[in-house]
């Protein structure tokens, strides 16, 4: 226990002195002065997958990291978008429908259509993620009960829609009806919290390319969600991550699937309009 | 019989003949190891591919003896000569008795 303890307060020191660097609204000189994120900007091999400044997840990754997302056989994530190619098939509920009924082939019918969410969801009154879009046509058309957020079927037909639009920009309306809900979004990512009492924009936008502890901050895109993420050593949601982030800065969480998180997806999914989907990823 | 078990194999589909190449596959497996426990505090029972073996034309290549330690969605790479044009047949076989097959053509030249 006493071990346990020193461990946290070393801990808490580094964190704060990360912290310390976070507090200034624009981060002037620090000990790494220069454009940490010139170094990627200059490297070619990123790209495709840059658009301007914006930078996927893949940049700040490993060369092991990704050598395991380049590979498609190597790449554990792709073992979801397999059991999700199943339940799109698999018939389920009342109605004696699968996916498959309505929608055909989804290499035909779903290209290109998970970089528009989310988005305003007439039915919810408010946005929906896929995942939420897949649940309402499960519940009205198939008859079928909703899948759990984060279960296994529902990782994977996420996983199986957002791959058939892989390589497409991300591309989110922010007007219209989806307006109120991405500006409650902005305020949630702009919002300090939690005992660090710092706020997503501290890390993602005013330090990324720096370090945080080991940790090498990102961007915090979303264009490779669903990802399988190493830490996890399984697959997960942009939910999930958020829960881990809010966590990190010893943050109240909300539940995964919840308006505050849907409505946070889409203000970083704009964020990163104009990347390519790289869903399944693979993050550490 | 698991669930949704797909193997996945990568093998080059031309060789020369004599040259070294890499086979890779991959099986989609939980390999339950039989020591956690569920919820409620009983022991999930174990589950896991226990053997896998590869012929090359009806000969023996390959074969591994899977244990408990193995994590789920074993991959499994290893390397043969290549000798002449014919079928690798990969045979996963799992506690409960069934066995996974698949088999890939292979074109020597």
């Amino acid at each position: 226990m006493a071990r346990y303890r020193k461990i946290l307060v070393v801990a808490s020191t580094i964190l704060a002195a990360g912290l310390a660097a976070c507090s200034e609204e624009k981060p002037t000189s620090t000990a790494d002065s220069g454009d940490p994120l010139a170094q990627y900007r200059a490297n070619p091999k990123y790209a495709e997958f840059m658009s301007g400044e914006k930078m996927s997840g893949y940049v700040f990754a490993s060369p092991e990291t990704q050598a395991m997302q380049d590979d498609d056989f190597e790449n554990p994530g792709m073992l979801a978008v397999q059991d999700g190619e199943a339940e799109w098939n698999r018939v389920e509920g009342a109605a004696g429908k699968s996916c498959a009924s309505c929608h055909g082939d989804a290499a035909q019918s779903m290209k290109g259509v998970a970089v528009t969410y989310p988005k305003f969801e007439p039915k919810r009154g408010k946005l929906a993620s896929i995942e939420h879009r897949i649940n309402i046509c499960r519940t009205e058309h198939m008859q079928a009960p909703e899948l759990k957020w984060e279960s296994k079927p529902l990782l994977g037909l996420t996983a199986y829609v957002e791959y058939q639009s892989r390589g497409m920009p991300i591309n989110v309306k922010i007007d219209g009806p989806a307006a109120p809900f991405f500006e409650k979004g902005k305020e949630f990512y702009e919002t300090r919290r939690g005992q660090m009492d710092v706020s997503c924009a501290h890390c993602h936008v005013h330090n990324a390319g720096r370090n945080m502890g080991v940790e090498n901050l990102s961007q915090g895109q979303s264009n490779g969600y669903p990802t399988y993420r190493l830490k996890w050593q399984s697959f997960g949601s942009l939910h999930r991550r958020f829960e881990g982030c809010n966590q990190e800065v010893r943050a109240a969480t909300y539940p995964r699937g919840s308006d505050e998180y849907t409505n946070l997806e889409l203000y970083v999914a704009w964020r990163g309009n104009g990347l390519k989907s790289e869903a399944p990823s693979v993050r550490r | 019989m698991a669930e949704n078990v797909k193997p996945r194999i990568r093998v080059p589909n031309n060789a020369k003949r004599g040259e070294v190449i890499e086979i890779k596959t991959l099986v989609s497996h939980p390999m339950e190891s039989g020591q956690r426990k569920n919820a409620q505090g009983q022991t999930i029972p174990r589950k896991i591919i226990n053997r896998m073996s590869v012929t090359y034309n009806g000969k023996p290549v390959f074969e591994a003896k899977l244990e408990p330690a193995i994590s789920a969605n074993p991959y499994i790479s290893f390397f043969i000569k290549a000798t002449e044009s014919g079928e690798l047949a990969f045979a996963w076989t799992d506690d409960d008795g069934s066995v996974y097959k698949a088999t890939q053509q292979i074109t020597v030249s």
